[in-house]
């Protein structure tokens, strides 16, 4: 067993004015290990991700990402992750294909393997007869899978997925997700997911954290945190770690409320 | 440099892809050049100030450079609010080349725009001096464009959405505008808006644009120059130190 650590994080904090979105947080994620943050709404998953991933600073504490620290070392943590976001980041005015090559040369991959490397990810999400349209015209879902295809492009150490499969069928899911435990055997790649779907942090994960109000409630397998909960589903474990109340989800109804605006102003 | 260029090649993509709103931006100093042009001209002659097509369309061409170049620059709030800005963000790019491809971008559109407008200029009678010192009355519509979407890219990426774009419209383009010298001289103006205006960056822009299209080039016209280098250079600095401390 290879105990090799790839992302540390040390006693995390986020505030927001008086509102404490991540609250003392520890964890550890092993190399190779796939690890899933689960969470109701609203309860810090995405403000980790962004702490980790460079986009935000701490209030307090210490995070390495493959060994670099994201407040100190942001361009070789930023050369060691791919990430797949919560919200769209696809340029609409722009095709499929385009948006992977403004990827790949942010992202140094070398000029005589992008082509080949765009056209494997993009057949694979199964959009490769829909490449040079513009991302406009694109579902949903689709767009979700191109993200994904794009996050894994430049061959990251660690992908971090923000609750990546929201809004996929089942196939495609399973597509996904089977693509991305391959990648985790054969290459040794990290993968770093928030869900708040129960059955696919037990079935993908090897480690799940649950996190709540801020604060990770448990650490485990998912077998370990049934067993310490006395339930005999992630679900019921997950319910009596983090109680029956409904959260509302702040952070999203100020983004909808902007694209609103975006549309009104005539923009893309 | 590779992402410089990815990122100048997307605005320049976006910009053919939208023609249609760019040509609605050409409407303004279309209108202005036309309205102001023909309704002025008169009164300026009587007052002994020759013909007014020849002073305002350097003014013109300067203000579209402006109004683009800010344009340009307020995208990138749109950027964050579609998301794409943290794609940009999160990639292992220095935030300088992120700033400079921007702005580059955004100052090339700014500058095609503002050769469209000279070619109307040109279709309703305004005559170039000089054409030898064209190439330079282009570098000189460049640099205004460069600096005015550097100005905007550095604003923008403190902004959080497109609420704040009005006020910055009243209370920032239109007085750089007005104060300019764009549209009528400024050596008439009280001492003190004179003195503003010698505080305004667009003056030198102006100035030099109407010098190398309608005058004999001076001295002046480097002095010109080097203030709008250097501005650039400055806000450019400031704008990349901005964006390696954009939370999204």
């Amino acid at each position: 067993m290879n105990k090799e650590k790839i992302i540390e994080v040390k006693s995390l904090s986020k505030k927001f004015d008086s509102f404490t979105a991540v609250d003392n947080i520890s964890f550890e994620v092993e190399k190779g290990s796939v690890f899933a943050f689960l969470g109701p709404n609203g309860a810090g998953k995405t403000t980790t991700i962004r702490m980790l991933t460079t986009l935000l600073k701490p209030t307090k504490g210490s995070i390495k990402v493959n060994g670099f620290d994201p407040v100190s070392e942001k361009n070789n943590v930023r050369n060691s992750f791919g990430i797949v976001f919560q919200d769209p980041s696809l340029d609409n005015e722009l095709t499929a294909y385009e948006n992977l090559v403004f990827h790949s040369v942010l992202y140094h991959v070398p000029k005589e393997m992008r082509k080949e490397r765009i056209d494997s990810m993009i057949k694979f999400v199964g959009l490769f007869d829909r490449k040079d349209d513009y991302i406009k015209t694109f579902s949903g879902g689709m767009k979700r899978r191109l993200e994904i295809a794009r996050g894994l492009i430049h061959h990251p150490k660690i992908l971090f997925l923000d609750e990546p499969t929201l809004g996929l069928d089942p196939q495609t899911r399973n597509h996904v997700w089977n693509y991305i435990k391959e990648l985790n055997k054969k290459e040794r790649m990290t993968v770093f997911f928030t869900t708040h779907y129960m059955e696919e942090a037990e079935k993908m994960a090897d480690r799940i954290a649950i996190i709540d109000h801020g604060k990770i409630v448990k650490i485990g397998t998912g077998k370990e945190l049934k067993k310490e909960t006395k339930t005999d589903s992630l679900e019921m474990a997950f319910l009596k770690l983090t109680g029956h109340e409904i959260r509302d989800d702040e952070s999203t109804t100020k983004k909808e409320r902007m694209r609103i605006t975006g549309k009104m102003w005539g923009t893309r | 440099m590779k992402a410089v260029y990815i990122m100048w090649l997307r605005q320049l993509k976006r910009y053919w892809r939208s023609r249609g709103r760019m040509i609605g931006f050409l409407g303004q100093p279309i209108l202005f050049l036309i309205a102001l042009g023909f309704g002025f001209g008169p009164i300026y002659k009587a007052a002994g100030g020759g013909d007014y097509i020849q002073f305002i369309a350097p003014g013109i061409i300067a203000m579209t450079a402006l109004f683009s170049g800010m344009f340009s620059g307020m995208e990138v709030v749109w950027d964050k609010q579609f998301g794409f800005l943290k794609e940009t963000l999160v990639a292992p790019v220095s935030r300088v080349s992120i700033m400079v491809g921007k702005t580059l971008g955004g100052a090339t559109v700014a500058t095609i725009q503002g050769i469209i407008v000279f070619i109307v200029c040109l279709i309703i009678g305004f005559r170039p001096m000089n054409l030898i010192y064209l190439p330079m009355a282009f570098v000189f519509l460049f640099l205004i464009a460069f600096l005015f979407t550097a100005l905007a890219t550095a604003v923008a990426s403190k902004l959080e959405d497109m609420q704040a774009f009005p006020v910055i419209m009243n209370f920032i383009i239109m007085p750089l505008f007005f104060l300019s010298g764009a549209l009528f001289p400024l050596n008439n103006f009280p001492r003190p808006i004179y003195i503003v205006s010698k505080f305004n960056p667009l003056s030198y822009g102006v100035n030099g644009l109407r010098m190398t299209l309608t005058e004999v080039i001076k001295f002046g016209a480097v002095f010109d120059f080097l203030i709008l280098l250097i501005l650039s250079g400055l806000i450019v600095a400031i704008g990349s130190y901005l964006f390696s401390n954009v939370e999204v």
